[in-house]
């Protein structure tokens, strides 16, 4: 029966696997499981408070997340770092404000109110630092990027945001490793990823090496352990309310459940006495 | 409303004082709650009451997200995030709205296969059919209006391709796809101005389902058996019968809706619409909502730019002949053996025309290993015109000669006879002569 | 009716209460995001408090903020308004109450209670007339302190004629109540945080 069943679905989402287009050469991302995954599943605080700290020392030095303030670090269902340590998180930032009395613009240190801090002020500015290509902003990266394809594939699975993040991180060839026909292909500057959605050649160095970062909670920070959490972290980014939702979601579902039984027997009811 | 007079007899002093004045409490009883209405109505009757419902909810989160919004190009795409992360469960108000536009148009694709199944467009309901195609229509334009404003890269482009089907339009295209933008391009006032017509269209929906509940009540139901109402027998009145039963089917219809909303959100929707609108940039591949699909792969059938635009939309305004090109005197389609064969022909037609639209035209629609171009391979543009093909053959060949050639079975000489015999088939009556 | 008909009655009415009982509460439950999403968001709550610098208001000087999208009067007093203030007997007031967020709702509205601190010299106060809520003008009315040509304190809302004196209290006109003064604190002797 279960053998039957994935049979259906892998041909299904094989047949139907054309839809949406995935690059040519592009690889189907790593499907690495996470906490949160299922309706049941929530968020590792631990996971995300890790993936804030790789975000933070290593991506926001190319890629903006303007969606996100400080403040969101402390809410219910996210990193939930205590409300002191978000002030001083913000604090440790300078944030342009102003106009002042005298009509000037001003560095302040940051408040929970502020978003994050963008790296560049725009995007021209952006391309000009690296190399014309453009760190695009994560808000929201996990949700606009899908890891693999396929209507039913994509149904059960997801599709795959943070697989797609992990996979790009972890799976840089490295130079010494392709083979003379690449080689000849490579770009100026590029990398080659096979993950990567726009074509394997990609602008961005691979950005994480073992040690990269120290962890508080002393967890061991391998490339492959970064990379896990700072997807973790920007699957809370892109959606931030989905432990809400999924608490609410199961609420809901309960009370439609107990009215359709009970409007099923009022009607069973009603309709005895007709012929 | 016509036709049946009401048994409403006012029963305070002020019920007959306000009766007097008003005789909307008279209406309520005569058209709602004791309307007569056949007694073999099966689930797929309530399609029209789960609508009114998402009608209704459609337009309640969107007057209420409309309080969130922002219909700028430069804040949209940020008000749009400000409402799923910072409004007082926003994000729920928001995808209840997207995944409500879905819900919709799976209940209207029930509603209106249920219609062809059992010819509730003829005689004497054309002009309730018709007043059905035009909620359709308007519809599907609201809805396209509607999945601009979040004003992503699918907005914005698919924006731009279906503006730019008025360009075909020979003569006149490029002034109108102009006064359509506001401009060269799909830019602030095209978004301003889908917005304003965003909120107004579903309004005028409602108006047309009032028209159309007004059709329905003149003529009656249409029912299973296609046959018409013949004595008080065959009908019950609309309370509490079909109270219940509408609204059993909406709670189940409501479970499956929030299914989505709360555990899979996002699915119905595009991935790249959660990148913002770059006007310098075209995805990689543009695909319209699922519920667009069967008509985008109509228009991209035909290799001509005027062509394909006119097929797209006769592929609709062909629905408003439909009770003339079928000419069966024969309703329901239980009792007409080769049109039911026929009907979930065009189903699955339909079907895999939807499947035609979302892939890449020059993509293969059966294996991805067939991408060998000496062998025989089924392309989706193929696929699409096959299927096209078929769609015009089925309401411009296949429904008028059905009428004519085949022989329907037997029908019921009344609605009771063909309870009767389902309750309990030993009686079962041969028909009425 | 038999006894089996009246239970039989019995239990599908309660069916039918039960049932529309729970559709009832899920159309409540069901109302409410509708209504709480027009309560203020969390951007909106987390810009609820703001620090300003003192230290630039000069004496006789007045500057006007926005906070929570009003305004709000931070004047630095003249010692002759202060002592205007003070000398106020309490029984001349029309609102005797200090209207004063930092302080119990009871307190009278004494020259040194409309302050935080005991720092008299600088009158922190919403620039919202209790009356309909237009915005009264400063050093103008005829309870403002004056100097010659100049008047010095008060103000007097051009909306419909309130007239409020050197410490914010209404004192002629049709306006219930005296300027509210918001939550704030000093951080610093010359630093506060509203809200």
């Amino acid at each position: 029966m279960n053998v039957l069943k994935t049979l259906a679905i892998a041909a299904a989402g094989l047949v139907l696997s054309f839809g949406a287009a995935q690059a040519e050469g592009q690889k189907t991302a790593k499907d690495i499981s996470y906490s949160f995954e299922w309706p049941f599943g929530h968020f590792d605080r631990e996971q995300l408070q890790r993936g804030y700290k790789v975000y933070k020392e290593v991506c926001s030095n190319c890629h903006a997340m303007h969606q996100m303030s400080f403040r969101n670090l402390s809410q219910p269902g996210g990193p939930e770092f205590s409300d002191e340590q978000v002030k001083a998180l913000a604090a440790g930032y300078q944030v342009q404000d102003g106009p002042n009395e005298t009509g000037d613009m001003f560095e302040r240190p940051g408040l929970p109110s502020d978003r994050f801090p963008s790296p560049f002020p725009n995007e021209q500015a952006s391309r000009a630092a690296n190399g014309g290509a453009y760190p695009p902003d994560l808000s929201l990266i996990t949700k606009s990027r899908p890891g693999w394809y396929g209507t039913i594939n994509q149904l059960i699975n997801g599709i795959g945001g943070p697989q797609y993040v992990y996979s790009v991180l972890t799976g840089y060839t490295p130079d010494d490793q392709l083979t003379e026909e690449l080689k000849k292909e490579q770009p100026e500057g590029k990398y080659h990823n096979p993950y990567f959605a726009n074509g394997h050649w990609i602008g961005m160095p691979p950005p994480l090496s073992d040690g990269a970062v120290t962890f508080d909670d002393g967890t061991p920070s391998t490339v492959d352990q970064m990379a896990r959490d700072v997807s973790a972290f920007l699957a809370w980014t892109a959606e931030p309310k989905m432990e809400q939702r999924k608490r609410t979601g199961f609420m809901v579902m309960i009370f439609l459940g107990i009215l359709a039984s009970l409007l099923y027997l009022v009607k069973k009811k009603v309709w005895a006495d007709v012929h | 409303m016509s036709g049946h007079a009401s048994n409403y007899q006012p029963k305070s002093a002020f019920a007959k004082w306000f009766h007097e004045r008003l005789p909307i409490m008279d209406m309520v009883q005569g058209q709602v709650l004791d309307f007569p209405t056949p007694k073999n109505l099966n689930y797929f009757w309530t399609f029209g009451g789960i609508l009114a419902v998402m009608l209704l909810i459609q337009i309640v989160t969107g007057v209420v997200l409309a309080m969130h919004y922002t219909p700028h190009v430069d804040m949209a795409f940020d008000s749009v995030e400000h409402i799923m992360r910072d409004v007082n469960s926003g994000w729920m108000l928001r995808y209840m709205h997207a995944n409500g536009a879905s819900m919709f148009f799976i209940a209207v694709y029930i509603h209106m296969f249920r219609g062809m199944y059992y010819g509730s467009y003829k005689a004497p309901r054309e002009v309730l059919w018709m007043i059905g195609v035009l909620i359709y229509l308007i519809m599907m334009a609201t809805a396209f209006m509607g999945y601009v404003l979040p004003w992503g890269q699918m907005s914005f482009w698919g924006a731009k391709v279906i503006t730019n089907l008025f360009s075909a339009i020979p003569f006149f295209g490029d002034s109108i796809t102009t006064l359509l933008w506001g401009g060269y391009s799909v830019d602030n006032p095209t978004l301003n101005r889908f917005f304003s017509l965003h909120y107004l269209l579903p309004f005028v929906l409602a108006g047309l389902v009032i028209l159309h509940i007004w059709a329905l009540h003149v003529v009656g139901n249409n029912n299973p058996t296609g046959v018409s109402v013949k004595s008080a027998q065959d009908t019950i009145p609309f309370s509490p019968y079909y109270t219940v039963k509408d609204a059993f089917a909406i709670v189940v219809f409501l479970m499956f809706y929030a299914a989505w909303v709360f555990f899979s959100p996002n699915y119905l929707g595009h991935a790249i619409n959660y990148q913002e609108a770059n006007p310098l940039v075209t995805p990689a591949h543009i695909v319209p909502e699922w519920y667009y699909l069967p008509f985008y792969a109509i228009l991209r059938a035909i290799p001509d730019k005027l062509g394909g635009v006119i097929a797209m939309f006769g592929s609709i305004l062909i629905l408003f002949a439909l009770p003339w090109l079928d000419t069966s005197k024969v309703r329901s389609g239980n009792y007409r053996p080769i049109f039911k064969q026929f009907f979930w022909l065009f189903v699955i037609n339909c079907i895999i025309l939807g499947f035609a639209g979302s892939g890449a035209p020059d993509n293969y629609f059966l294996s991805h290993e067939a991408a060998n171009p000496d062998k025989w391979a089924l392309t989706y543009k193929l696929v699409g015109q096959i299927c096209t093909a078929y769609y015009f053959l089925h309401f411009l060949v296949i429904l008028p000669l059905l009428g004519l050639l085949e022989t329907p079975k037997p029908l019921p000489a009344s609605i009771s006879d063909a309870v009767l015999a389902r309750s309990n088939p030993s009686t079962a009556h041969v028909p009425a002569e | 009716m038999s006894t089996a008909e009246h239970a039989e009655t019995n239990r599908r009415d309660f069916l039918y209460i039960a049932t529309g009982a729970v559709g009832a509460v899920g159309v409540a439950l069901a109302a409410w995001p509708f209504i709480n999403q027009m309560n203020p968001d969390a951007s909106v709550l987390a810009l609820a408090s703001v620090e300003i610098d003192l230290a630039p208001v000069a004496e006789g000087q007045e500057i006007t903020i926005k906070w929570r999208g009003n305004p709000v009067f931070i004047r630095h007093r003249l010692a002759a308004e202060i002592e205007a203030a003070s000398k106020v007997a309490l029984t001349d007031l029309k609102d005797p109450l200090a209207r004063n967020a930092n302080l119990p709702d009871a307190d009278p509205a004494t020259g040194e209670n409309r302050v935080v601190g005991g720092k008299e010299q600088f009158l922190v106060m919403m620039g919202v007339c209790t009356h309909l809520g237009c915005v009264p003008i400063g050093n103008e009315g005829e309870f403002a302190v004056v100097e010659g040509n100049t008047k010095h304190g008060g103000w007097f809302c051009p909306c419909h004629g309130s007239q409020y004196d050197t410490a914010g209290r209404i004192r002629k006109g049709p306006a219930p109540e005296n300027l509210h003064i918001p939550q704030y604190a000093y951080l610093s002797d010359t630093k506060i945080r509203i809200g």
